[in-house]
């Protein structure tokens, strides 16, 4: 059988297979279906300094092969992450966890790093400055090479443990801002969050998201998530985890080529909850057929 | 929470755009009435969630009104054809509370999931009476079924047509009951809530992601919280809605 493991800025990880963040929760919704110790790890829900309600709903809308959610980080704040989420997916999940942390100012996102970096639980750091559903906040950081930057080194200074910028897809030139997380310190890239879009309700002639705009995903954006996993693996040293409309075996093996080290899975957990253990079985057969030995082998494959 | 495959065995009109489909398949993660299933449909991405209407050890009954692309796919299938869905889902309603005399209002495709719901109070030996209300006759379904299980039945339709004119609130004022149990769209669910002598719930609806609790799609603000529709509800208490305007 071949080999699933890969490294992940240090840490060992049995497989590639990431549930990303905010389709998974806290994890413990899942382990009641299946035993989640069969991932690689998971990113839990996006992290703020302060409970968040997030938007108004709807925060849904189906789309071709694909969703638009506006969530808007829906979340109970650091504090209660830490003292009522991180004990009860401690019962059900004994490896190392993504923290995914968001933010509306460089020291929101310093002050939560900092708070999740002394949980034993927590693995990585995943800085998302790529949100498209709360304003004044989250993507703006992700947009500017500078400011992302400074976030990086905002939460670099004051975190010992691997930190991994979460990019958005809704800018000109992702490459420079991947490049600069990196000069400023990262460890590691991850991409690529939703894409903004919108929908249209033609009864009612009004957005059928609450919030107007909001993040598409699904399948229907792999194609655009491959082309910037390519793009920005072939800029930066660091590893770089790869998301966005992977929904098979297939996806997975298809992003690490394009020089994603692990990868992430989001809108497809929504769908069918099994969708990674079932994704993270499949693999050897899968790898089999293109005759690959081990996962690690084949990460930036193409040139 | 289960997922399993469900084979269609019938699926018949019960007007012109409510559909009643009866489907076979694994009801075991079925634990109360009110609860909903969240059915996996071919061309769509998102799963569609759909009340219970009724369901016994090895059949799903639904009733649904065709309203967008999810429900016309659904009515379009026919027996032998089979479907994805993850059963269980939601919190149901609480059976302990209803006294003696419990009272159920459902309005349009409000009306399914008070089947069940009726089913199992009668079978607690309560004496249930059940408001049906409706726009107007044309779209009424589901009065004989109720009768048949021994429900005390009125209907109700807006424009006066069939039964009692006017809203299922009309027909509550004269009504005796020790606990009402409610599900329909969110204007009658506030109505019954101003006009309601005693004690309730309400059944809720959102445009959901997932269904089962992970997406944070189909969020609410109650007076004891946040909560998820799809997994604190879509049943509340009516002591804990706080109505946003």
């Amino acid at each position: 059988m071949g080999k699933l493991s890969v490294n992940l800025c240090g840490i060992e990880l049995n497989n590639p297979v990431i549930p990303a963040s905010g389709t998974f929760g806290f994890g413990y919704e899942f382990a009641e279906l299946y035993d989640i110790n069969e991932l690689g790890t998971f990113s839990f829900k996006g992290t703020t300094k302060d409970p968040r309600f997030g938007n108004p709903t709807p925060r849904i809308a189906e789309c071709p092969n694909g969703m638009i959610n506006a969530v808007g980080l829906q979340n109970p704040g650091v504090d209660k992450v830490i003292s009522q989420e991180l004990p009860k997916l401690a019962k059900c999940f004994h490896k190392p966890v993504m923290a995914n942390v968001s933010g509306f100012s460089v020291e929101d996102y310093a002050y939560t790093c900092e708070k999740l970096d002394k949980e034993d639980q927590v693995g990585w750091l995943e800085v998302n400055i790529s949100c498209p559903n709360v304003h004044g906040g989250g993507m703006s950081f992700g947009t500017q090479p500078e400011a992302a930057a400074e976030v990086t080194r905002a939460v670099k200074a004051v975190t010992t443990k691997p930190v991994i910028i979460k990019l958005s897809p809704n800018v000109t030139d992702i490459v420079s801002i991947a490049k600069a997380c990196e000069d400023a310190g990262a460890d590691g890239i991850s991409l690529i969050n939703t894409l903004l879009g919108m929908r249209i309700d033609l009864r009612s002639r009004k957005p059928v998201i609450a919030n107007k705009m909001g993040g598409f995903s699904g399948s229907a954006i792999f194609p655009v998530a491959v082309r910037m996993v390519y793009q920005v693996a072939q800029a930066v040293k660091i590893p770089v985890v790869g998301m966005g409309g992977v929904s098979s075996a297939e996806d997975v093996i298809e992003m690490m080529l394009a020089g994603a080290t692990a990868v992430e899975i989001g809108a497809a957990n929504l769908v069918n909850p099994y969708i990674c253990r079932d994704i993270i079985r499949s693999l050897p057969e899968v790898m089999a057929k293109y005759r690959i030995n081990s996962l690690e082998e084949i990460i930036g494959g193409v040139k | 929470m289960k997922q399993s495959i469900f084979e269609v065995r019938s699926n018949t009109a019960l007007t012109d755009c409510v559909y009643k489909m009866v489907l076979s398949g694994d009801t075991s993660a079925i634990t109360a009435p009110g609860q909903f299933v969240n059915i996996k449909l071919d061309g769509l991405f998102l799963r569609r969630p759909i009340s219970v209407c009724d369901y016994d050890e090895a059949t799903l009954t639904i009733v649904y009104k065709v309203v967008g692309k999810g429900t016309e796919v659904l009515s379009r299938m026919s027996g032998g054809e089979k479907l994805d869905i993850l059963t269980g889902l939601g919190n149901g309603y609480d059976l302990t509370k209803a006294g003696e005399k419990p009272v159920l209002l459902g309005g349009g495709v409000g009306v399914p999931p008070m089947y069940n719901l009726a089913k199992k109070l009668l079978a607690q030996g309560k004496k249930v009476s059940v408001i049906l209300g409706f726009n107007t006759k044309s779209e009424i379904f589901y009065e004989e079924e109720f009768k048949k299980l021994g429900c005390d039945v009125t209907v109700t339709t807006v424009d006066g047509s069939y039964g009692v004119k006017g809203f299922v609130t009309t027909a509550l004022e004269n009504m005796e009951y020790t606990y009402f149990y409610t599900c329909g769209p969110e204007p009658m669910l506030k109505a019954v809530h101003k006009a309601s002598k005693t004690s309730g719930q309400m059944s809720f609806e959102e445009r959901m992601g997932c269904g089962f609790g992970a997406c944070m799609g189909c969020s609410c603000k109650t007076l004891t919280g946040y909560k998820r529709i799809c997994k604190e509800g879509p049943v509340m208490e009516k002591e804990e809605i706080a109505w946003e305007n």
